[in-house]
C-alpha cells in the first residue's frame, strides 16, 4: 500500500467540459466542473450537495479518471494517494480504481452485471487487484464480503443474479464489491437515492460501520442535504460546476454563508413542518370518489403477486389525500386503478355515486376527463416527437368539443396557468427542464377540467428547489381550481407538505389512515413509526422563509427564477 | 425452467398444425387438377377418375386433410390399383413424377442440406461474431473501416459471383482444393469437410455481414450500460470487458437471428446448392416446383418449416441458459 504524507485526494482547478455534437464546441458545449479544487485527508468524508447539473457527480468520475476516453475534456489536477490521476497511463490507473479508490453507483439494479453470479462479479474484481488469488480463494473473499455488508445466508445468495436481489441487497452487494479490495477511498455517486427511506437509513449506517473499521475515506455526492448531514464531516456545496461553499458540517448546516446554500437549505421539505395554512373544513364537502375493498393480482398461479389487497378509500371535493409507502407497497396500482388506467380485480369504485369500476367504451370515455393523472417521470411521459402545446391539447381533440382555433388558445392558457411561456407551445420536451417537464404534465392533466388528479410520485426525480416549486404550483391549483387531488409519494416530508388526509400503504393493505398531522405526530402503527423514524434529520432550518413550499413570497421568487 | 420449455413445445407444435393447414390448402390453390398431375400427362377421362378415387380426393376437405395427418403420424396404406404399397409412418405421399415416397426424397437429401447449413453456420458465426467484436474493440480506427468494406462486399455480392470466384481461385488457378462433389460425411468425414469448405464458404461470406453489424452494434450498446462503467470504475480493461460482460449482453439477438437463418437455410440454399451440385433440399425443391409435384413440395415446406420451429425452440433454449431471467418472463 502506497504510503502517504499528503491528503488522500487533492483536486486544483479541475474542470470538465464536455463537447456538444459532434465534436463541435458551438453546439451544445457543456462546462460541468469549472474550476473546482478541495482536498480530502486519509479516513475523511466529505458530502459534495447541489442539484442535478451541477456536476457534483462529474467530479466524482474524475477522481477516478472515468471520463478518460468519453469525449470530455478534463484540465487541471486530480491526486489521489499520490497518483496524478490525470497523467497516469493505463495500467497504473487500472490498479488505482477499485485498488486505491472503489466507487459505488446509484442505481444498484444497473449498475451490476445481470448475466453473472454476483460472488464471481466480486471475485472477478477481487482477483484483478490481488494478482496470484487463486479462483477458490477470491470466491472465499467475495462471501466474506458480502457477509460483511450482511447478505444473510452469504455463501449461497453469492451464487444468485442480481435480479434475484432486492435493491438494497443490490447495492449492498455493489459496497461489497467495494469493500473486497480494501480501498483508501470509497467515491458513492448517490447511494440511496434508488431506495427507500428505511432501506436508505441501513445502507448509510453501514457506510459508517466500514468507515470506522477500515479507515477509509469517503466522498458521498448527493443531492439530498439530510443523507449527508448525517454521514460527512465536511460538505462542499455545488452550483453551476463551482464551489459555492465549503466547510465543516454542523457550522455550515447551521450558519450557512452562501444565499445558495441558504435556499437549498430552506427548500428541503422537512417532515416535522406542519401543512399550511390548515385546510379549512366549515362543511363537509361532497365525496368524489369512494372505493370500496379494491383488489389487484398480476401474474396467475404460483407466480401470482397481489399488488393491492382489500384498499377502501374516500376523497372528497378541494381535499388532499397523501398515500406513503415503500416501493412495492401497491401505491402506483392503486393510484392507477382510481382513475381506471388499471381495472380493479375486485371491489367497488364509485365517482359521485356512480359504479365506475366496470364501465367500459363510450361510458368510460365520459368521466376520463374527470380523473387524470399526474406521472412521476415528466421525462418518459411526455411524447419527445410532438411539442409541448401539442401533448396539451391532445386530450382537448380527444375530447372533440372545442374548434382546432378554441383549442390551441386553451392550451396555451393552461401552460400560463402552470407558469410557462404559452409561445412555448411550438417547442419540445428536450429543450425543457425536469420541472418545467412536469409542468407540462400538470398542464396536460388540467386540459379536460377535471375534478381529480391522481399525482403518482410527481415530484421524486426532481431537484428540492424544484419540488418546492412544483408542491406549490398544485397547492396553488388546487386552491384556485377546487380539486382534489391524491397524492402518492415515498418521500413522507413532502406529502406532508401538501396533505389533509394520509394513508400509509404497507405489501397492498393499508396499515394507518387519518388527519395528516395526527399520523405524523402520533403514528399507532409500528410501521409508520418505523418509517418516521428513518426520514434522515436535518438541523432545523436556517433563519429565513419559514414555509418555502407552499405560496409563500420566497416560494413565488423562486418560482419566478425557475420560469425565467 | 421445465416448465419453460415445456410452453415453448407446445407453442411450436400448435405453429406446425397451423403450418400444415394452411400448407395443405395448396393442394386447392395450386392450378391444375391433382388428380391429373397425378396421373400423367397421357391419361384418358377413366384413369384420372380412378386415380382421384385412390387419392382420396372425392373426400370432403376435412376428411382429407384428416387423412393427411393421419398418415403423417401412423402411416397409410395406398391402393395401386393392382395391388397394396404401404407408405412408412411420417408419410407425406407420393410423389406424383416418380412415385417414390416424398418422406424417402426428402431423408435421402437431408444429409447434404444438413451439412451445408451447419457447416456454414459455424463460419459465419466465426467471421461475423469475430468482424463484429474487432470492429467494436478498435471502433473508429482502420481496422474498423476495413472490416466494414470486407463483410459489406462479402454481402453485396450475390453467392454465385462469390462461388464462381471461389472455384475459379481455389479450384482452377491454384488447384488447393477438388471441384466439390458431395460425399456423405459417413463414408469419409476427412473429403466431407475438404469437398464442403468452399460451399461453406460462400454461403459464410454471405451471412456474415449482417452478424458483424448486429455483433458490432450490440457489443457498443452493451458498452455503454452502467454495469460496464461499474466494472470499468474497479479497473477491469476494455478487452475483458468487451469479451467477459458486453458479449455475453449482446448474444441473444446474435442467437434470435441464427436460428432464423439456420432454419430457412435447412430449407435448402438453392442458389448454393445448385452451383455446387450439392444433392440437397434446395435443388429437390426446384425440381418439384417445375414439375408442380404437389407432395413434394408440401413436404418440403412442412420440413421447413419444422426446421425453423425446432430452431427457434433451441434458440430460447440457449438464451434463457444465458440469461436466467428469460426463463421468468
Amino acid at each position: 500500500m502506497t504510503t502517504m504524507t499528503g491528503p488522500l485526494v487533492s483536486v486544483e482547478g479541475l474542470t470538465v467540459d464536455f463537447p456538444g455534437r459532434d465534436g463541435d464546441v458551438r453546439d451544445g458545449a457543456v462546462r460541468a466542473v469549472d474550476g473546482l479544487s478541495f482536498t480530502l485527508a486519509p479516513g475523511a468524508a466529505l458530502g459534495i450537495v447541489g442539484e442535478s447539473g451541477s456536476g457534483k457527480s462529474t467530479a466524482a468520475y474524475a477522481l477516478l479518471g472515468l471520463h478518460r476516453g468519453t469525449g470530455a475534456q478534463v484540465t487541471g489536477t486530480v491526486r489521489v494517494a499520490g497518483h496524478d490521476v490525470q497523467a497516469a497511463d493505463d495500467a497504473t490507473l487500472r490498479k488505482l480504481r477499485g485498488g486505491t479508490a472503489a466507487m459505488v453507483f446509484q442505481d444498484p439494479l444497473s449498475s451490476l452485471d445481470p448475466y453473472q453470479a454476483i460472488g464471481d462479479q466480486i471475485a472477478e474484481v477481487h482477483r484483478l487487484h490481488r494478482p496470484g488469488t487463486t479462483r477458490r480463494a477470491a470466491r472465499a473473499r467475495a462471501v466474506a464480503a458480502l457477509d460483511r455488508v450482511g447478505i444473510p445466508d452469504a455463501a449461497r445468495r453469492a451464487r444468485s443474479r442480481p435480479h434475484e436481489f432486492s435493491g438494497g441487497m443490490r447495492q449492498r452487494a455493489l459496497i461489497a464489491m467495494a469493500v473486497a479490495c480494501e480501498p483508501q477511498l470509497l467515491v458513492a455517486d448517490e447511494p440511496t437515492t434508488a431506495l427507500d427511506v428505511t432501506v436508505q437509513d441501513r445502507i448509510l449506517a453501514l457506510l459508517r460501520e466500514l468507515r470506522e473499521e477500515t479507515g477509509m475515506g469517503l466522498v458521498l455526492v448527493t443531492h439530498d442535504l439530510g443523507v449527508a448531514a448525517g454521514s460527512v464531516d465536511e460538505l462542499l456545496v455545488m452550483k453551476d460546476g463551482r464551489a459555492v461553499e465549503r466547510g465543516p458540517l454542523r457550522p455550515l448546516l447551521h450558519a450557512p454563508r452562501a444565499p445558495y446554500t441558504r435556499e437549498l437549505l430552506a427548500a428541503v421539505p422537512r417532515v416535522e413542518e406542519r401543512r399550511t395554512p390548515p385546510a379549512p373544513a366549515a362543511t363537509a364537502p361532497e365525496v368524489l370518489l369512494e372505493a370500496t375493498g379494491l383488489h389487484r393480482t398480476f401474474g396467475r398461479g404460483r407466480h401470482a403477486v397481489t399488488a393491492v389487497d382489500d384498499v377502501s378509500l374516500t376523497v372528497r371535493a378541494g381535499e388532499t389525500v397523501g398515500i406513503v409507502g415503500e416501493s412495492g407497497s401497491g401505491k402506483t396500482t392503486l393510484g392507477r386503478m382510481l382513475v381506471r388506467l388499471l381495472d380493479p380485480g375486485a371491489g367497488e369504485l364509485r365517482y359521485r355515486g356512480q359504479d365506475i369500476g366496470r364501465l367500459r367504451g363510450r361510458d368510460l370515455r365520459a368521466v376520463r376527463g374527470d380523473l387524470q393523472m399526474v406521472f412521476q417521470d415528466p421525462a418518459s411521459s411526455l411524447n419527445p416527437r410532438r411539442s409541448i402545446g401539442e401533448s396539451v391539447a391532445d386530450p382537448l381533440r380527444a375530447a372533440g368539443r372545442l374548434t382546432e382555433n378554441r383549442i390551441i388558445g386553451r392550451a396555451k392558457e393552461l401552460l400560463e396557468r402552470v407558469g410557462l411561456d404559452p409561445d412555448a407551445y411550438h417547442r419540445y420536451p428536450h429543450e425543457f427542464s425536469g420541472g418545467q417537464r412536469q409542468r407540462v404534465g400538470i398542464a396536460r392533466a388540467l386540459a379536460p377540467e377535471p375534478r381529480i388528479v391522481v399525482c403518482d410520485e410527481p415530484v421524486s426525480a426532481l431537484d428540492v428547489t424544484t419540488q418546492a416549486q412544483v408542491v406549490a404550483l398544485l397547492a396553488e391549483l388546487q386552491r384556485d381550481l377546487g380539486l382534489a387531488l391524491v397524492f402518492i409519494a415515498h418521500d413522507l416530508a413532502v406529502v406532508r407538505q401538501v396533505s389533509d388526509r394520509l394513508v400509509v400503504m404497507r405489501h397492498g393493505r393499508v396499515v394507518e389512515e387519518g388527519p395528516a398531522d395526527e399520523v405524523y405526530d402520533h403514528p399507532r402503527d409500528p410501521y409508520t413509526r418505523g418509517l418516521l423514524a428513518a426520514v434522515p434529520a436535518l438541523p432545523p432550518a436556517p433563519a429565513g422563509p419559514a414555509d418555502p413550499g407552499l405560496a409563500g413570497p420566497a416560494g413565488a421568487a423562486v418560482r419566478r427564477n425557475a420560469v425565467a | 425452467m421445465t416448465g419453460y420449455l415445456l410452453r415453448r413445445v407446445l407453442g411450436a407444435l400448435v405453429v406446425l398444425l397451423a403450418l400444415s393447414v394452411l400448407v395443405y390448402a395448396l393442394f386447392y390453390l395450386a392450378p391444375g387438377d391433382p388428380a391429373r398431375l397425378a396421373c400423367g400427362p397421357r391419361c384418358n377421362p377413366e384413369q384420372i377418375a380412378q386415380v382421384r378415387d385412390q387419392l382420396g380426393l372425392n373426400d370432403p376437405v376435412h376428411v382429407q386433410y384428416a387423412h393427411f395427418l393421419q398418415s403423417l403420424v401412423a402411416g397409410h396404406d395406398y391402393s395401386t390399383g393392382t395391388g397394396v404399397q404401404h407408405c412408412a409412418a411420417p408419410c407425406l405421399g407420393r410423389s406424383y413424377q416418380n412415385d417414390l415416397p416424398v418422406t424417402d426424397l426428402i431423408v435421402q437429401r437431408l444429409p447434404a442440406t444438413v451439412s451445408l447449413a451447419l457447416g456454414a453456420m459455424v463460419l459465419w458465426l466465426l467471421l461475423g461474431v469475430g468482424a463484429g467484436l474487432l470492429s467494436a474493440l478498435r471502433r473508429g480506427g482502420i481496422t474498423e473501416r476495413l472490416v466494414t468494406w470486407l463483410v459489406l462486399a462479402g454481402a453485396a455480392t450475390p453467392v454465385f459471383i462469390t462461388g464462381l470466384m471461389l472455384l475459379m481461385v481455389f479450384c482452377a488457378q491454384l488447384e488447393w482444393l477438388p471441384f466439390p462433389s458431395y460425399v456423405p460425411l459417413t463414408e469419409d468425414p476427412e473429403q466431407w469437410a475438404w469437398n464442403l469448405l468452399l460451399p461453406w464458404l460462400a454461403l459464410a461470406l454471405l451471412e456474415s455481414a449482417k452478424y458483424a453489424r448486429l455483433t458490432r452494434s450490440s457489443v457498443l450498446e452493451a458498452l455503454a450500460e452502467d454495469h460496464i462503467r461499474t466494472f470499468r470504475a474497479y479497473g477491469v480493461s476494455e478487452r475483458s470487458l468487451v469479451l467477459r460482460h458486453a458479449l455475453r449482453a449482446a448474444l441473444p439477438p446474435v442467437i434470435a437471428l441464427t436460428a432464423v437463418d439456420l432454419g430457412t437455410m435447412l430449407g435448402g440454399a438453392m442458389l448454393t446448392e445448385t452451383l455446387f451440385g450439392l444433392p440437397g433440399i434446395g435443388q429437390l425443391i426446384v425440381q418439384a416446383t417445375r414439375t408442380v409435384d404437389l407432395p413434394v413440395v408440401v413436404g418440403v415446406v412442412l420440413v421447413t418449416g419444422a426446421a425453423v420451429v425446432l430452431a427457434n425452440i433451441l434458440a430460447d433454449v440457449l438464451h434463457a441458459v444465458t440469461d436466467r431471467r428469460a426463463a421468468l418472463r
